[in-house]
């Protein structure tokens, strides 16, 4: 029952539903004021699948309603002006047409028509399809028919195009440098996937593909370049072929009045198709390498473009949910989220929302299918948080078969007596306090009074049936245990972390900002014996308890031990006092570790409580214990069969243990200060299996890292966070979630428990095929997270997303997104390296990877020179990306890279979101050079080659900061910056520039305080001047070039795949 | 010459001995026929302030398997500079620093009057007292007051030199490091698990594992700053002390509906013994243990927490109901000879109105000489008072107390030990002297008594193994030497020597003599002590029984009733806290608390003892009766009423004001120097408290002989139980039968 099926007629565009907007739902739960209101939003939305009306008319629907219409329109389209983004009715969802747009449409935005049908024909234009006409997918087809016919014909085609090449002013003909005849074609090349209808033309610029530089290369389009010498083809031909293909060449396209409209936010596009023709017949290696230095690095597609296009188009519309299987934006784009039936991007991603209907479909196209569920993210502040939903004694109501929670892909049948449900089809009594009358269209009347009916996200009040043991919670309670061997004290942790506590205590979350938080903390010193601390209101001076009976580990004190911060405020400030002084001239230096873990359980369990265990430790634990280690480093290993061994676990012990603590609810922070080889593929086990996290400080100073560690722990103690967590995937009848990935614990194939899960915490689901998928209906997946509140209330989240199904793998390209992809290999990737020799993990991938582009070019490209690299539009980063996964810490490690280190990334990539994992992988390079206004100065190309040497630039990792400074740099710019003109006297050393008055200083410490508000860890600054020892550290960002540990340079990589996808093919 | 009486009296103030018989039997024969053996009470360290110690070290018998010590009765040859062993007869030359002995420059130790004498010895560095307190948490807030109160008082008895340490224990057992400041630290063991006192020392730091010493020896204590940490001189710590005692809690894990206090008593005894002999092993210690309830969980535990079981009662240990007393028992038996190894004593201070199992725990004090006071509540007198009276000092201002102490027997060749029975230990010394039939403990010729007071006696029984056909020269003499090493409280170590020697008889021709040399009251002490000993380790009735065989000509009414052997009305624990106190006492307070002294006040004359008997008590009587564990004042029903009515406040009846007073100036005394503290009960005719007396006195007028009914001959006891004069009946009957 997919929302589109429904109301077919539904909404009108422009009509405004009654009562959709005013309804204000109180929020039941009670802690957020807002009123329902950012919900209204034209309720129509969903009927994407509406019969196509008008085709293509340029219409646009009043802004209000139309959340297709209106978004779309905007996107794709060149029209530039907003006002030129008209919102095309949205072509009728199925395609039944085939739309031969192959050839030459406009990857970018354009949609994918349906590719079916005439995939091959459109040949001619392999690359990006101009404008299907239609929009993609989800708008179906509305194909005008002229363009279909249009396409085939091939290149002619353009008739179509011409017109929308028209429209926008600019034509980017230029870049298309060689042929100017194609220019017709609409460009396919920027893919216009913002939703803005403004397009600057100019953005559009055509870079991605091969080198837009007209100028150079006159003749034979960049891409070929290389060749030609050698080339078998003939200059000629391969212009000829491009100009097929490649009209791409030719950037913007007008829009083409027809697709406006039609145009989901997607970005897909169509393929884009690289011209590596270089290698086309060198298929070996020395050819490539020899031949890699004439391919010009701009003529390969590249991840700026296409990051600034779809920024550039899609941020300054909402981006509305309502439309079934329509791709959001990227994640690098700013765009504000309207949920109007289906949960926000922010909350799921998937990798394809277009999915194939068929498991054999699945497994030809090798494109995963796979979703990145961030359960309780942050949203904006301008976003509506979940309303919750309170049904009353009974709880939620539910499908009885399938237990899928109340959403709006139920339907109501027999007049509202009865609904049936969208997963499993089962019919179910509706309770009669939840009756409620139909109206002609088959709705609720209520429809848009209840969030549950009419979201993608909302919360459900749960009944004490939710609860463990029949009991409604506690509220949660922490416990900070702090390591005082030796090493802690000496590096400045024990009395950096006393102090902070101090006032972070004051900071616990809380969901009323006016309330005292209901959090109760308790606090524990360990070394190779654990210290418990009294903290009771009534004392006068904290006791100290000490436990030395580590093998066998109990609670010595209930009473006293978990306290209310403002009763105990004076004992526990006393405690933190003294705690440093006490340990100060400790000579103890082993530590233990698993029966830390084993106290702060039995705590919980005392205390009959879920909570998390802050665990401050600074190295490997050996002292005789239950959990015990001993260094296995060894670093003759690494590269071999048995490297694997070396991510494993060192014993069961850990595994064992965090069954337990998921069992009571007690999620592990692990916060490690190692001086060496500590084991965090070990330690870690508790932390990643119970939702906590892990931070690593190796080599800790109080001085240099005291503000990271500082920043870190305080947004990990504030941040909102849920506990004693069950996540569960319910999907339409033909697929099934098959695998999870991220920090949980599952006991059985389904359930997927967190005993803390937190805003920053991902859960990626891989789906399979159990059965056939219907275009019709499309896939549904309703993710739903049972936990408790920090406040001690039980509650219910519940993620609604709807996908499309298709029956041509021309759809599933087209409505891909490259990011989750990879955010999935990598994570699929990194958990392989468990079982897998690493080799084999990366081989894997890159054979999946040149599997996924075969098929493509098998069944969707036009035939063209095996010589071609044809790469479908929205997936045409995905070698570049996916290079950037192979060379890796993780999969790929340099010589100082350490065993802790790689253990660390691993963990911690498992449960990022798309967001982080992008730039983890493909760092953001900003050049500092005006920074005037507002906007940040247009990222650069993560390649040596971009740097100058009058510049200085900054790089963020997510994990890492940079600033570069060229060697050349401007004596204003270093004044500015650094409070000194000259080059040498900057100090390396520092983590934070200097607060020097004037606009530049300030504005360049804005930005950095804003990339670090961004990412869910505090990146230390760390200032590189170029030519010095620190550069190589930075060096090992840059993830275009060739890599010190052997890993390829895009271009070679590209290269490589491209003779894989050959051999596939051939 | 002395009357025996004068002879007895004079042994026992000199050399604190009281034989059974004072002249011996000379062969094994007629030695057995006596029926009551050659036995002795012995209290070693008999207060003697006429006394001075010499600082020398003794001289020893050169003979590698005898060592006695010179004595008076050793021959001495004044020129040779020899003396001769009196009991192996080995000739030893005098040591050189005797060079100038001479007729008339003898040392002390050869004069007759020093018989008894003490010798300050150095040996090694002189090692501070150490007092190890182990706190019950699971009190009633008012308990725990109390006993708050109490530890801090003792602070200030103790010598400022003396360490002290604290443990306490409830669900937990913590052991408190008192030297810390700011927070108090302690270290937390769980109550269930069992260590060994290798784990305990590691846990508390006490050692280095690495540094731990070769097999078999005890790894010697380490630095002095990791044990001090929870031993502190008390002067350092008092302040400390004193805080942390009165911040002490009651164990805060909460007890549900139904159930008892989790109490770990167990583990905290082992904990405070493997403490101690991982720091101080062979150092005078005292272990005092505070506790409120029975052992509930862990080993050691006495009753399961389900109030719904009740602990143990005579009845189910007699059949064979009670689940943890075997347990139990030998879990306490293995850490009190391991606290007896290492000279530690352990008191237990028990204060609850149900039982604390003290029968299982009694071992702890019963091996180590350590006290054992019960009470209802630490919050009364009786608690307070005996708790206090442990830090009693003597006329030198020493600490009535010693430790580390070891008795050694030495005999003559006629005669050899057959044990002893008192707090002690065998130290399994084998000897010539060693006597094959054992009595009490024995098989040795040495024994640990870690815990000495001034009356701690005990009792030794002697065997008599001349042959007849071998008689002993006329004029013969038996001598006994015992040797007593200890540490005085003032830590100096000390040896104490007594030797006596008694004439042997022969049986046949001077059995008169023999007979009047007998001491009945010693032989009752002694012969109940066999009794007790043996009901501690046998079934009650066949005790009686053996008793009854052995007795029957020993008149031992009152023995057969009291508590120590008969069990009926008395709950093990209370057994246990009497038979404890029977078997150290000094032969006045035994034979108080085999027949109890009752003292009748009343205008017919001066206070008078009477015959415990119901016939004594009459209405215009104020009764005072001593059992050693309560002392009783009973007013008569007249006196009773007088009182009642208010006379004694009218100035014209002064007297009467007197007549009230006396016995209770008189108990005033009794409970001053009574260790422990008895219970003090002051009732009145139809009390309900005036069952104590009425439970003690001979029956002898019941409801069955109401002829006697109505006279104003007493009160009539309503109890089944025979009279003296029924038992006497018997008795002569029994007597007179040829079976006996």
């Amino acid at each position: 029952m997919n929302v589109n099926q429904q109301t077919p007629m539904a909404s009108p565009y422009g009509q405004p539903q009654p009562g959709y907007g005013q309804p204000s739902y109180a929020t039941l739960g009670g802690g957020y004021p807002d009123p329902y209101g950012p919900y209204n939003g034209p309720s129509t939305a969903y009927q994407p699948g509406a019969p196509p009306q008008a085709p293509r008319p340029s219409s646009q629907p009043l802004i209000s309603n139309t959340y297709l219409a209106a978004a779309p329109p905007s996107y794709t389209q060149a029209p530039p002006p907003v006002s030129a983004a008209p919102s095309q009715p949205p072509p009728p969802s199925e395609p039944a047409a085939p739309q031969p747009y192959y050839g030459g449409h406009p990857a970018l935005q354009q949609q994918q028509p349906f590719p079916s049908s005439a995939p091959l024909q459109s040949q001619p234009f392999p690359l990006s399809a101009p404008y299907s006409g239609p929009p993609p997918s989800s708008q179906p087809q509305t194909p005008p028919v002229s363009q279909q016919q249009s396409f085939p014909p091939g290149p002619p085609s353009q008739q179509p195009f011409p017109n929308s090449a028209s429209l926008p002013g600019p034509p980017p003909v230029s870049y298309a440098d060689p042929h100017p005849t194609q220019q017709p074609f609409p460009p396919r090349g920027p893919p216009p996937t913002s939703q803005t209808g403004s397009f600057p033309p100019t953005s559009s610029p055509p870079a991605q593909y091969l080198g837009p530089q007209p100028p150079s290369q006159p003749g034979p389009p960049p891409y070929l370049s290389g060749p030609p010498p050698r080339g078998p083809m003939p200059p000629s031909s391969m212009s000829q072929q491009q100009a097929n293909h490649l009209p791409p060449g030719s950037m913007q396209q007008p829009p083409q009045p027809g697709m406006q409209g039609g145009y989901p936010p997607q970005q897909n596009g169509e393929c884009t198709w690289l011209p590596t023709s270089l290698l086309s017949q060198a298929s070996e290696l020395p050819a490539v390498q020899k031949s890699r230095h004439r391919i010009d690095p701009d003529a390969i597609p590249s991840p700026i473009q296409v990051i600034e296009d779809d920024r550039a188009n899609k941020s300054s519309e909402p981006f509305t949910t309502g439309v079934r299987g329509q791709a959001p934006p990227l994640v690098t784009t700013t765009f504000q989220v309207k949920d109007q039936g289906n949960a926000s991007p922010r909350f799921i991603r998937c990798t394809a929302y277009n999915m194939p209907c068929t498991a054999d479909m699945a497994k030809q196209s090798q494109v995963p299918l796979a979703a990145v569920i961030k359960p309780l993210a942050t949203l904006p502040p301008d976003e509506c948080p979940p309303y919750m939903v309170d049904h009353g004694e009974g709880g939620p109501i539910r499908c009885n078969r399938c237990k899928a929670y109340m959403c709006p892909y139920m339907q109501f049948i027999e007049g509202g007596r009865r609904f049936q449900c969208g997963f499993c089809s089962c019919v179910t009594e509706v309770p009669p306090h939840y009756f409620q009358h139909l109206d002609h269209t088959g709705k609720r009347v209520d429809c848009y009074d209840r969030p549950e009916l009419s979201l993608g996200s909302y919360e459900f009040v749960a009944t004490v049936d939710y609860c463990k043991n029949n009991k409604l919670p506690q509220p949660p309670s922490f416990v900070f245990f702090i390591d005082v061997s030796y090493n802690a004290v000496k590096s400045g942790m024990v009395n950096i972390v006393c102090q902070e506590l101090k006032t972070l205590l004051d900071y616990l979350p809380r969901e009323n900002p006016e309330v005292d938080s209901a959090v109760r903390v308790g606090f524990v010193t360990y070394n190779k014996v654990l210290h418990f601390y009294n903290v009771k209101s009534s004392l006068a001076q904290p006791q100290m308890m000490v436990v030395s009976d580590v093998s066998d580990m109990f609670l010595p004190l209930l009473d006293g031990f978990l306290v209310n911060v403002n009763d105990s405020r004076m004992v526990i400030e006393s405690l933190l006092d003294q705690i440093p002084e006490m340990f100060a001239d400790t000579r103890e230096t082993e530590t233990v570790f698993g029966p830390v873990i084993q106290a702060g359980l039995e705590a919980l369990k005392a205390a009959d409580c879920a909570g998390k265990l802050f665990v401050f430790h600074s190295s490997l634990p050996i002292a005789e214990a239950p959990g015990k280690l001993k260094n296995r480093e060894d670093k003759k290993l690494v590269g071999t069969d048995k490297e694997k061994a070396l991510f494993q676990p060192q014993s069961g012990f850990y595994s064992n243990l965090s069954k337990e603590c998921v069992a009571q609810g007690c999620c592990v922070d692990l916060f490690l200060f190692p001086n060496q080889y500590i084991d965090v593929a070990t330690l870690a086990v508790v932390p990643v299996s119970t939702g906590g996290s892990v931070y690593k400080y190796t080599y800790f100073q109080a001085e240099t890292d005291r503000e990271r560690f500082l920043n870190d722990l305080r947004r990990d103690v504030q941040k909102p966070m849920g506990f004693d967590a069950v996540m569960r995937v319910r999907t339409s009848t033909g697929i099934r979630a098959t695998d999870f990935f991220g920090s949980f614990f599952m006991s059985n194939t389904t359930d997927v428990e967190l005993a803390g899960l937190d805003c920053d915490k991902t859960v990626t689901v891989e789906f399979r095929h159990d059965d056939k998928l219907s275009e019709e209906t499309g896939a549904l997946m309703q993710c739903a997270v049972l936990y408790t509140s920090c406040s001690g209330q039980r509650r219910l989240r519940v993620h609604n997303m709807a996908v499309n199904c298709c029956s041509q793998l021309a759809d599933l390209y087209r409505n891909c997104e490259t990011d989750t992809i990879i955010s999935f290999f990598s994570k699929y990737a990194y958990r392989s390296i468990l079982n897998t020799p690493t080799k084999t993990v990366r081989d894997t991938l890159v054979n999946q990877c040149a599997q996924i582009l075969a098929c493509y070019r098998k069944n969707c490209a036009s035939p063209s020179s095996a010589g071609q690299l044809i790469l479908p539009e929205c997936m045409k980063l995905l070698p570049v990306y996916l290079n950037c996964v192979l060379k890796s810490d993780v999969l790929l490690p340099g010589a100082d890279v350490s065993l802790d280190d790689r253990a660390y990334l691993r963990q911690l990539v498992s449960c990022m979101d798309v967001s982080e994992s992008h730039v983890f992988f493909y760092p953001r390079l900003l050049p500092l050079v005006k920074l005037d206004g507002g906007s940040l100065p247009m990222a650069v190309r993560n390649s040596e080659e971009r740097l100058s040497k009058g510049g200085v630039y900054i790089l963020e990792t997510g994990l890492h900061l940079f600033l570069w400074v060229g060697a050349n740099a401007q004596q204003e710019l270093l004044s500015n910056i650094f409070g000194t003109p000259t080059f040498s006297q900057i100090d390396p050393n520092m983590t934070n520039l200097p607060d020097l008055d004037n606009p530049f200083s300030k504005r360049l410490r804005e930005i950095i305080d804003s990339f670090r508000s961004q990412r869910s860890r505090y990146m230390k600054l760390m200032v590189v001047k170029q030519e010095d020892k620190t550069e190589l550290i930075f060096k090992h960002f840059l993830c275009e070039d060739k890599s010190a540990s052997g890993g390829a340079s895009y271009v070679d990589f590209l290269c490589h795949m491209h003779k894989e996808i050959r051999q596939l093919l051939s | 010459m002395a009357t025996y009486q004068e002879f007895i009296q004079q042994n026992e103030d000199r050399d604190g001995v009281r034989f059974s018989w004072n002249l011996w039997p000379s062969s094994r024969l007629e030695a057995t026929r006596l029926v009551v053996p050659v036995s002795c009470l012995f209290t070693p360290l008999k207060e003697r302030p006429d006394l001075p110690p010499v600082q020398y070290e003794p001289v020893l018998c050169s003979r590698a398997n005898c060592k006695a010590v010179l004595n008076p009765l050793c021959q001495v040859d004044f020129r040779a500079k020899i003396w001769a062993c009196n009991f192996c007869f080995q000739r030893n030359p005098f040591p050189p620093s005797y060079a100038g002995i001479s007729d008339v420059n003898q040392p002390a130790e050869l004069m007759p009057q020093f018989s008894t004498i003490e010798y300050i010895v150095q040996r090694g560095p002189p090692t501070p007292l150490i007092f190890l307190y182990v706190v019950d948490t699971c009190l009633e807030e008012e308990d725990l007051q109390a006993l708050r109160e109490s530890l801090q008082m003792s602070l200030s008895l103790l010598p400022p030199n003396a360490l002290v340490g604290l443990i306490t224990f409830g669900r937990m057992v913590q052991v408190h490091e008192l030297s810390c400041e700011g927070i108090a630290k302690s270290y937390v063991f769980r109550g269930t698990k069992e260590l060994s006192a290798k784990q305990i020392q590691e846990m508390l730091g006490l050692m280095k594992p690495a540094a731990s010493g070769p097999q078999g020896r005890p790894v010697a204590p380490q630095d002095p700053s990791a044990t001090c940490r929870f031993l502190q001189p008390v002067h350092k710590v008092d302040m400390n002390l004193t805080d942390l005692l009165g911040e002490l809690q009651r164990d805060p894990w909460p007890v549900p509906q139904g159930k008892r206090p989790l109490r770990s008593t167990g583990i905290a005894m082992s904990i405070a013994v493997g403490l101690l002999e991982g720091t101080y092993p062979n150092t005078g210690a005292r272990v005092m243990l505070f506790t409120g309830g029975p052992p509930t969980q862990g080993p050691g535990m006495v009753v399961g927490d389900e109030l719904k079981t009740p602990i143990r009662s005579w009845h189910d240990i007699t059949k064979d109901n009670a689940r943890h007393l075997k347990k139990a028992t030998k879990y306490y038996e293995a850490l009190a000879s391991r606290a007896a190894v290492n000279g530690h004593s352990i008191d237990i201070y028990a204060c609850a109105l149900d039982q604390t199992g003290l029968l299982e725990m009694k071992c702890l004090s019963n091996l180590t000489g350590g006290h054992i006071s019960m009470g209802d509540s630490f919050n009364t007198s009786l608690f307070k008072q005996t708790f206090q009276r442990v830090f009693s000092k003597d006329y030198n201002g020493d600490f009535r107390m010693a430790f580390g102490g070891t008795l050694e027997v030495k005999t003559s060749r006629e005669l050899k030990v057959s044990g002893a029975i008192g707090p002690c230990v065998s130290l399994n010394a084998k000897g010539p002297c060693v006597s094959e039939n054992e009595l009490g403990v024995g098989g040795t010729t040495q024994w640990k008594i870690c815990g000495l007071s001034p009356s701690t006696t005990l009792a030794l029984y002697f065997e008599v193994v001349n042959q007849h056909n071998a008689p002993i020269p006329q004029g013969g003499r038996g001598a006994i030497q015992f040797v007593t090493q200890y540490q005085h409280s003032n830590t100096q170590k000390r040896i104490r020597v007594t030797t006596i020697a008694r004439n042997w008889a022969d049986a046949q021709s001077q059995i008169q003599h023999i007979e009047s040399s007998f001491d009945q009251e010693a032989s009752a002490v002694i012969m109940a002590r066999l009794g007790v000993f043996r009901a501690e380790s046998e079934d009650g009735p066949d005790v009686l029984r053996w008793l009854d065989r052995q007795l029957i000509r020993l008149f031992m009414f009152h023995l057969r009733r009291s508590p120590f052997l008969q069990v009926f009305n008395n709950s093990p624990d209370e057994c246990s806290y009497y038979r404890h106190h029977f078997v150290r006492q000094d032969l006045t307070q035994s034979l108080i608390m085999i027949q109890p002294i009752l003292y009748s006040y009343s205008f017919h004359g001066p206070p008078e003892p009477v015959l415990l008997d119901s016939g004594s008590i009459l209405p215009d009587r104020i009764l005072l009766m001593d059992t050693f564990f309560q002392l009783v004042i009973y007013h008569g029903e007249t006196i009773a009423q007088w009182r009642k009515a208010g006379y004694q406040e009218q100035p014209e009846y002064e007297n009467f004001k007197h007549l009230l007073v006396a016995p209770l100036d008189d108990a005033q005394e009794i409970l001053q120097n009574r260790f422990p503290m008895p219970r003090y009960i002051d009732t009145e005719h139809g009390g309900s408290q005036a069952r104590f007396l009425l439970s003690k006195v001979n029956p002898s007028q019941t409801h069955n002989n109401l002829y006697a009914w109505g006279q104003e001959t007493g009160a009539p006891i309503l109890t089944d139980d025979v009279s003296l004069q029924v038992f006497m009946d018997h008795l002569k009957k029994l007597a007179v039968s040829s079976a006996a």
